[in-house]
C-alpha cells in the first residue's frame, strides 16, 4: 500500500468520476451563491440577508464534506486516502490563508477603531510611517537581543541535561521539578515573579539582593536591567523545553563511544568536547531552532509586567503591536507592523535553516 | 578506574585517597547544582502558594515560612470564594472564577481534541500515502503544515477580530477553540508524524491481506499502537491552550474569557491585593502542576518526538 507510487486516477468508472465532479460543482455553486447573497446584502444592494456571515462558514463546511464525498465517489479506495489529509488542509487553508490575505489588505488602510471614519485605503502611507517609527525599530532591536539570549539559555539547558544524565539518585524527582516552570502560564509567571518576587520593597528576590549587599535593587528601573529581568523570566519558563530535548539526545548517545574515549585516557572535559558535544550537534540545532521560533512570539510576560517600559526598553514586536491595537485602536498601522514582522520572520527563519543545513553538511 | 556500565555511579572500591576525594568532590558539586536549580524552579511556586495564605503585614515584611513566620490567613482564598468558610455558601466571586475555569477547560480540551483528530489523520496520511496536488507533494504539504509554527499570533490577531465579528464568533468558546486548534495543529502533526513513522508498514499490509480496508487498518491496528503518542500530543496541546493569553485577551470579553485573562486583569486595578492574586494564580497553575507530575512521561515523550533520530 505504501508502495503505491501516486494517487492512481484510472481506477473507477467514468460515470462515477462524472458524478464526483458534479457533486463538487453543486457544492461550489452553493458556497458561491451563499457568499454572493450575503455580500450583496452587506454592500446594501439587497434588503434580505443573514444576520451574520456565519451561514457562509457553514456553506464552506458543507463544501468540504462534499469535496470529501466526491473524492470517494470518483476515485474509490484511492479517494479514501485523500480523506486523511483533507480535513487538516481545508481547516488550515481557511484559518490561515484567508485571514493573512485579509491582513495584508488591512495593512494598507487607515483604520482606527476609535474614530468614526471606518476603514480607508491609504496605500503605502503606513509603510512610510513605519520606516520613520523609532519605537518599532527599537522593538526589532530588542528582538535581536532576546533571540541572541537563546544561546545563553542553551548553555544552561545543556548543563542541566548533563546533570540529569549523570548517575544521580531521585532522578525522576529532579526531572519533574526542572520541568515544572514550563507548565506555568506566562501570565501567572508575570505575576508570581515579575510583580511579586521582584517587588522592590518586600519581594524575596529584592530581599535576597539586599542581603547580598545591593543597595535598593530595582528590576525594571534601568533599560538593560529591565530587559535582563524579562529575559530571565522567559528563560526560566522555557529552559526546561531545551533541557528535555538535550536530555533525550544525551540518553540516545551510544555508551560505548564515551567509554572508549575514557579507556583511551581522555578526561571528562576532553570526552565532552571530543565525543559528546559533536554527537549532540544535530539535537542541539533542532532545540535551538525550535526555541528561536517560540522566542519570536514572546509577548505575554512583557505585556503583563512592564507593558514595554521603561521607555520601550523591554518591548517585543508583539507586545508593541498589542498596545497599538488595544490602547490606541490603531488597527491599520498595527497590522502593517504585524505583516512586516511576518515577512521578516519568514526571511530570518529561511536564512537560518539554509545556514544550518549548509553548515551541517560541511560538518558531516 | 574500573569502567563498568556506569562509570561514575559507584565509588571505586579500592581507590587511592586522592581519587576518593575527587569522587566525593564531584558528587557534592553535582548534587549542589541539582539542589540549587530545584530551588530556582520551585521557589516561585512555593512563594505563590504561601502568599495566598498571607495577610497584608506578612506580605510587606516578606515573611517566608507559614506557621513559623506568620499565621495562616484565608483572605486570599476567600476573595475567590474557595476558603473553608465560604466554600459551601453561594458566592458570586466563586461563580465568576468557576466560569473562567470552565471556559479554560472547555477551550483547551476542545481544541486539543480537535487538533488530535485532524492532526493525526493528516500525519498518518502523510507518512503512508503519496499525495500530489498541483505542484505540491508530500514534503511540500508537510512543510505547509509545519511552517504554521512560525506564524506569530500577532499576525492573525486582527484579521480574526474582524472576521469573528462578521461571523458572529467573537467572544464565543467555539471561536477560541478553532483558533487554538490552529495554534497547536502543527505541533500535533510534528509529533504524530514521528509516531506513525515508527510503526512498521508491514502491520497494516498484513491487516489489508486479512481483508481490512485502509481506514479499518488505521482504526483497528495503527491507532492502538499510536495511542501513547496521541496522549503525549494531547497533553502538550492542552498545556499550550490552557496557558494561552494573547488571543484570549484580544478576542474574548465577558462570555468566553479564560483564566489567564482573569489573572491578568486583576493586576493594577486598585492596588494589588497580593493574597488574592496569589490565590488566583495558584488556582490557575495547580491543575497543570498536577498534570505535569502525573503525566510527566507523556510530556517528555511529546517534546522529544522528532528531536532524536
Amino acid at each position: 500500500m505504501a508502495e503505491n507510487p501516486v494517487l492512481n486516477y484510472g481506477e473507477t468508472t467514468p460515470g462515477r468520476r462524472r458524478l464526483g465532479r458534479s457533486i463538487v460543482r453543486a457544492a461550489t455553486a452553493l458556497l458561491a451563491l451563499t457568499a454572493l447573497y450575503q455580500s450583496l446584502f452587506a454592500l446594501g444592494a439587497t434588503t434580505s440577508g443573514f444576520a451574520s456571515w456565519r451561514p457562509v462558514l457553514y456553506a464552506y463546511g458543507l463544501w468540504g464534506v462534499a469535496l470529501g464525498v466526491a473524492q470517494v465517489v470518483a476515485h474509490g479506495e484511492q479517494g479514501k486516502r485523500a480523506l486523511f489529509i483533507l480535513p487538516a488542509v481545508l481547516f488550515t487553508v481557511a484559518m490561515v490563508i484567508f485571514p493573512t490575505l485579509f491582513g495584508f489588505y488591512i495593512a494598507l488602510t487607515d483604520w482606527n477603531l476609535a474614530s468614526q471614519d471606518g476603514m480607508r485605503f491609504n496605500g503605502l502611507a503606513n509603510v512610510r510611517q513605519m520606516l520613520a517609527d523609532p519605537f518599532f525599530r527599537n522593538a526589532l532591536g530588542n528582538m535581536v537581543f532576546y533571540v541572541a539570549m537563546v544561546l545563553v539559555e542553551y548553555v544552561i539547558a545543556f548543563g542541566l541535561a548533563l546533570l540529569l544524565n549523570a548517575q544521580i539518585r531521585a532522578r525522576k524527582f529532579f526531572r519533574v521539578a526542572f520541568l515544572l516552570p514550563l507548565m506555568l502560564s506566562p501570565v501567572a509567571v508575570s505575576w508570581m515573579i515579575g510583580k511579586s518576587m521582584m517587588e522592590v520593597r518586600f519581594g524575596p528576590l529584592a530581599n535576597f539582593l539586599k542581603w547580598l549587599g545591593v543597595e535598593s535593587p530595582s528590576f525594571f528601573g534601568s533599560p538593560w536591567i529591565a530587559k535582563l529581568s524579562i529575559q530571565a523570566m522567559d528563560a526560566w519558563t522555557f529552559i526546561p523545553f531545551m533541557m528535555i530535548m538535550l536530555l533525550a539526545g544525551l540518553q540516545a548517545l551510544p555508551k560505548d563511544v564515551t567509554e572508549a574515549a575514557q579507556v583511551d585516557g581522555a578526561n571528562a572535559w576532553q570526552t565532552f568536547w571530543g565525543v559528546t558535544f559533536p554527537l549532540m550537534i544535530p539535537v542541539s540545532i533542532t532545540a535551538i531552532v525550535l526555541r528561536i521560533i517560540f522566542k519570536l512570539k514572546i509577548a505575554d510576560i512583557i505585556i503583563n509586567v512592564t507593558a514595554g517600559g521603561p521607555g520601550g526598553a523591554t518591548d517585543s514586536v508583539t507586545s508593541f503591536i498589542f498596545r497599538e491595537y488595544r490602547d490606541r485602536s490603531n488597527v491599520g498601522y498595527g497590522t502593517m507592523l504585524a505583516m512586516t514582522y511576518l515577512i521578516l520572520i519568514i526571511l530570518f527563519i529561511t536564512l537560518l535553516l539554509k545556514l544550518v543545513n549548509r553548515w551541517r553538511r560541511s560538518f558531516a | 578506574m574500573t569502567a563498568g556500565a556506569r562509570p561514575a555511579a559507584a565509588m571505586p572500591p579500592a581507590a587511592p585517597a586522592g581519587e576518593r576525594a575527587r569522587w566525593w568532590l564531584g558528587r557534592t558539586a553535582i548534587y549542589t547544582a541539582l539542589i540549587v536549580w530545584t530551588v530556582v524552579c520551585l521557589f516561585p511556586i512555593y512563594w505563590t502558594l504561601t502568599t495566598s495564605f498571607k495577610a497584608a503585614p506578612n506580605v510587606m515584611r516578606g515573611d517566608l515560612v507559614p506557621w513559623l513566620d506568620y499565621a495562616i490567613d484565608w483572605r486570599g482564598w476567600r476573595s475567590i470564594g474557595l476558603s473553608p468558610d465560604t466554600i459551601f455558601q453561594t458566592s458570586t466571586v466563586r461563580d465568576e472564577f468557576m466560569k473562567r475555569f470552565m471556559n479554560s477547560l472547555v477551550v483547551s480540551l476542545g481544541a486539543s481534541a480537535l487538533a488530535i483528530v485532524i492532526g493525526s489523520l493528516a500525519a498518518y496520511g502523510l507518512t503512508r500515502f503519496r499525495y500530489r496536488w498541483l505542484w505540491m507533494r508530500n514534503a511540500d504539504i508537510s512543510f505547509f503544515f509545519l511552517s504554521q509554527m512560525i506564524l506569530p499570533p500577532v499576525v492573525l490577531a486582527l484579521p480574526f477580530l474582524v472576521l469573528y465579528r462578521e461571523l458572529d464568533l467573537r467572544d464565543t468558546l467555539s471561536g477560541l477553540v478553532m483558533l487554538y486548534t490552529l495554534m497547536v495543529l502543527p505541533i500535533v502533526i510534528w509529533i504524530m508524524r514521528d509516531q506513525f513513522d515508527a510503526i512498521p508498514v508491514e502491520l497494516e499490509e498484513a491487516a489489508l491481506v486479512d481483508g481490512l480496508s485502509t481506514w479499518g487498518a488505521f482504526v483497528a491496528i495503527v491507532l492502538p499502537i499510536a495511542l501513547p503518542g496521541m496522549v503525549a500530543a494531547f497533553v502538550l496541546s492542552m498545556i499550550l491552550c490552557w496557558n494561552e493569553y494573547f488571543f484570549a485577551a484580544l478576542l474574548a470579553s465577558t462570555n468566553s474569557s479564560t483564566l489567564p485573562v482573569m489573572v491578568a486583569s486583576q493586576t493594577g486595578s486598585q492596588g494589588i491585593s497580593w493574597w488574592s492574586m496569589a490565590a488566583l494564580s495558584t488556582a490557575a497553575i495547580l491543575p497543570l502542576i498536577i498534570v505535569a507530575i502525573a503525566l510527566e512521561r507523556y510530556i517528555i515523550k511529546g517534546m522529544t518526538a522528532g528531536a532524536v533520530k
